[in-house]
């Protein structure tokens, strides 16, 4: 077998894994996306179009260790809400709730922050578990809701939002108001999470063991999608409820704990992000936290995939840098959402070039069968695919 | 009594939208497809309607200028349905991800287009209302309805009641509104007997961008004098009202009906001495509609009447 041959072999076995035609189709998606920003950027300011461009492209290098450190800050609660609304979608079910849950999480994180200074240095572990389970509870209400009188979880979580940002807002007014910036009280220096050694690494930014944090629960939701009987099963209630009822799964049981643990990620999402130490306060305003609705974004750039999700954080955020930058020139920062939301569209549509791969690839399969001149190693290999399928 | 009938009207401007949007979500859910964008394209009906009046009103001005106002929401609802209607079916694609992309784009997209063109470089887009009828003349000395329907009121309460009866009409008095309810059903079997399902889905979720557009305006007109680029979660609870209504044209209007009066009570209620000095915080009024709508959800979701194949994209060759 010659050296292409085997070549050949290797791209075609990549091609024919799902994973890669789910990573090429979001590539693609993220490809046509950045081209109609351009587009965009061209039609509202031809002049400043490419040099804007250019800045939201380099995000994270527009300003050295700082930016480049900052794009890890901003990921980190994206990626938290990423997971969360992924964990669910792999059992079926869409978290769109995702922002109430960070806003209690935060809530009740700032609260701890501020009037338990006595804790010392166990203060904001003892805010993050205080966000996992109001968290938890917040989303298990859509869960139960779902589970046990047939309510849309995506109408019951919209509803959790606008109740959870009323309720915050009253909550920090009774307890945690700074009366001159109406917004949260700062917390304690302690409740802070600890920086870790990271702004060694990244002089000047933001960046904290949030981050490690956020890391750390991306592998554990990773090693409980893929290496747990629990998660086969959540999984297994995703792709089809009715033979995952005959396979002896309690589906009810299923959609409950996706949805708490679902909220659990968004709620420690929103104590990261308060407990960052960079001077972030929840403002009395309102209007919805957008990080559970970038949250979303993240989720299905990442197809899902805890690992996915942390990369597409780490992409969300870098772009959301170089929005930031982009206001040196006249663009306003609203152009990465309109970016991200083509990108999810044009992934929603993943399914027409997912399609087109596979097409290529049958076609290419028919064109080695009908040459049947070729030499042997091809007739065996074509066997050897058909028997892959 | 007085109170009664502002709280009654007052209730007309929050119903009408709900029950114009719903009656959009109708259209679209019973061919089949889900959509969940409407709260993005009530933003940008909302968005271009407003738009033209702000920069026609120097010229005209009133009733006309309103129903002008109102065809241009609706043909910017109509634009943004597209892509939803293109992805949901000529895509496969998964309705409720094109959903939620469509309602992340519009509200970034009209504060993009409003910071770029207005000269000021804000996102408020500003109107004058000139649109607001006093009283109707004749059908205003009727009592009860004409307190309630016909004094302070706009031309768009009326327009929402001809829309509910035309839509009740269409869907079940006319060969197009059975054929479309057959695709919401079985597209199997309609496609089986000549109908084209894909066609019937386009104009089924077109007509919920025309109606959603057309609401997103109806929102805004009397209740605000500038658009923020947002409707608040109104085409949710838009959703959440079809869902109540359990599809149903007259079902439906009892259902905005319901939660435009509790919507009502939490953008109204300092107006009301009794609820006023019940003393409760104003954010658990504004909570009211929100946690009705999960209570009210959870009573009635038990036995939904979905249309049966909503959300499912339809492939000819599938079994």
């Amino acid at each position: 077998m010659s050296n292409r041959n085997s070549m050949n072999q290797f791209f075609d076995r990549l091609s024919r894994k799902k994973g890669t035609g789910s990573f090429i189709s979001s590539l693609v998606a993220i490809g046509i996306g950045l081209i109609i920003g351009l587009i965009i950027l061209l039609i509202s300011n031809p002049r400043e179009a490419f040099a804007g461009f250019f800045t939201m492209l380099i995000g994270g290098f527009n300003d050295g260790t700082r930016s480049f450190g900052n794009v890890f800050y901003i990921a980190t609660p994206i990626i938290m809400t990423g997971l969360a609304v992924g964990f669910a979608f792999k059992t079926g079910l869409f978290n769109i709730g995702a922002s109430g849950q960070f806003i209690v999480g935060a809530y009740v994180a700032v609260l701890i922050g501020v009037k338990l200074p006595q804790l010392g240095g166990f203060q904001w572990v003892l805010g993050i578990l205080a966000a996992m389970a109001i968290g938890t509870i917040w989303e298990a209400v859509p869960g139960l809701l779902k589970a046990y009188l047939n309510v849309h979880e995506v109408i019951a979580s919209i509803m959790m939002n606008y109740i959870g940002m009323f309720m915050v807002n009253y909550l920090i007014k009774q307890t945690v108001l700074n009366v001159y910036t109406n917004r949260s009280l700062a917390v304690a220096p302690t409740a802070n999470i600890p920086k870790m050694g990271l702004t060694a690494i990244f002089p000047g930014s933001s960046i904290n063991g949030g981050f490690l944090i956020a890391i750390l629960f991306v592998i554990l939701m990773y090693i409980i999608l893929e290496k747990t009987t629990f998660g086969y099963e959540l999984k297994a209630c995703g792709h089809n409820r009715f033979a995952a009822k005959y396979a002896g799964i309690n589906e009810n049981r299923s959609i409950i704990l996706s949805m708490a643990i679902s909220g659990m990620l968004a709620g420690v999402g929103g104590a990261l992000h308060y407990l960052s130490g960079a001077g972030v306060y929840i403002e009395v305003v309102d209007v919805l936290a957008a990080q559970g609705f970038t949250g979303i974004s993240v989720s299905l750039l990442g197809m899902s995939n805890p690992i996915g999700v942390f990369f597409a954080g780490i992409f969300i955020a870098w772009l959301q840098i170089g929005g930031f930058y982009m206001q040196r020139y006249s663009f306003v920062p609203e152009f990465i959402q309109i970016i991200t939301a083509i990108i999810i569209y044009c992934s929603a549509a993943s399914l027409l070039i997912r399609n087109y791969l596979e097409l290529r690839q049958l076609k290419k399969d028919e064109n080695l069968t009908a040459d049947s001149d070729g030499d042997t190693a091809d007739i065996v290999n074509v066997e050897n695919q058909g028997g892959d399928k | 009594m007085d109170m009664l009938y502002l709280l009654l009207r007052q209730t007309m401007y929050f119903s009408i939208p709900l029950l114009i949007v719903a009656l959009g979500g109708m259209f679209s859910e019973r061919s089949g497809v889900t959509n969940i964008a409407l709260e993005g394209i009530m933003v940008m009906g909302g968005f271009t309607g407003i738009y033209f009046i702000n920069q026609m009103q120097s010229q005209m001005s009133g009733q006309w200028l309103l129903v002008l106002a109102i065809f241009i929401a609706m043909a910017g609802g109509l634009l943004l349905s597209l892509p939803h209607a293109y992805a949901s079916v000529n895509l496969k694609a998964d309705q409720v991800i094109s959903g939620t992309a469509l309602n992340m784009f519009a509200p970034a997209f009209v504060i993009y287009i409003a910071r770029m063109i207005q000269p000021s470089g804000i996102a408020n887009v500003s109107f004058k209302n000139t649109f607001f009828i006093h009283e109707v003349p004749v059908l205003c000395d009727i009592p009860v309805i004409g307190d309630i329907l016909f004094k302070n009121t706009y031309i768009t309460t009326f327009l929402g009641f001809f829309i509910l009866i035309v839509s009740a009409i269409v869907l079940y008095k006319t060969r197009f509104g059975m054929r479309l309810r057959a695709c919401g059903e079985h597209p199997h079997a309609a496609d089986s007997v000549g109908i084209n399902v894909y066609k019937m889905r386009y104009i089924g979720v077109m007509i919920s961008g025309v109606l959603a557009g057309l609401g997103g305006l109806v929102l805004t007109v009397p209740i605000s004098t500038e658009f923020k680029g947002a409707v608040n979660g109104y085409g949710f609870l838009a959703l959440a009202v079809l869902i109540f209504g359990q599809w149903k044209p007259m079902r439906i209007l009892w259902a905005s009906l319901f939660f435009g009066f509790m919507q009502t009570i939490s953008a109204a209620y300092s107006a009301i001495p009794f609820l006023l000095n019940l003393n409760i915080p104003s954010e658990f009024f504004k909570m009211t509609p929100y946690i009705a709508t999960l209570i009210v959800l959870a009573f009635s979701s038990k036995s939904s009447k979905a249309p049966k194949a909503v959300g499912q994209p339809y492939d000819q060759g599938a079994r």
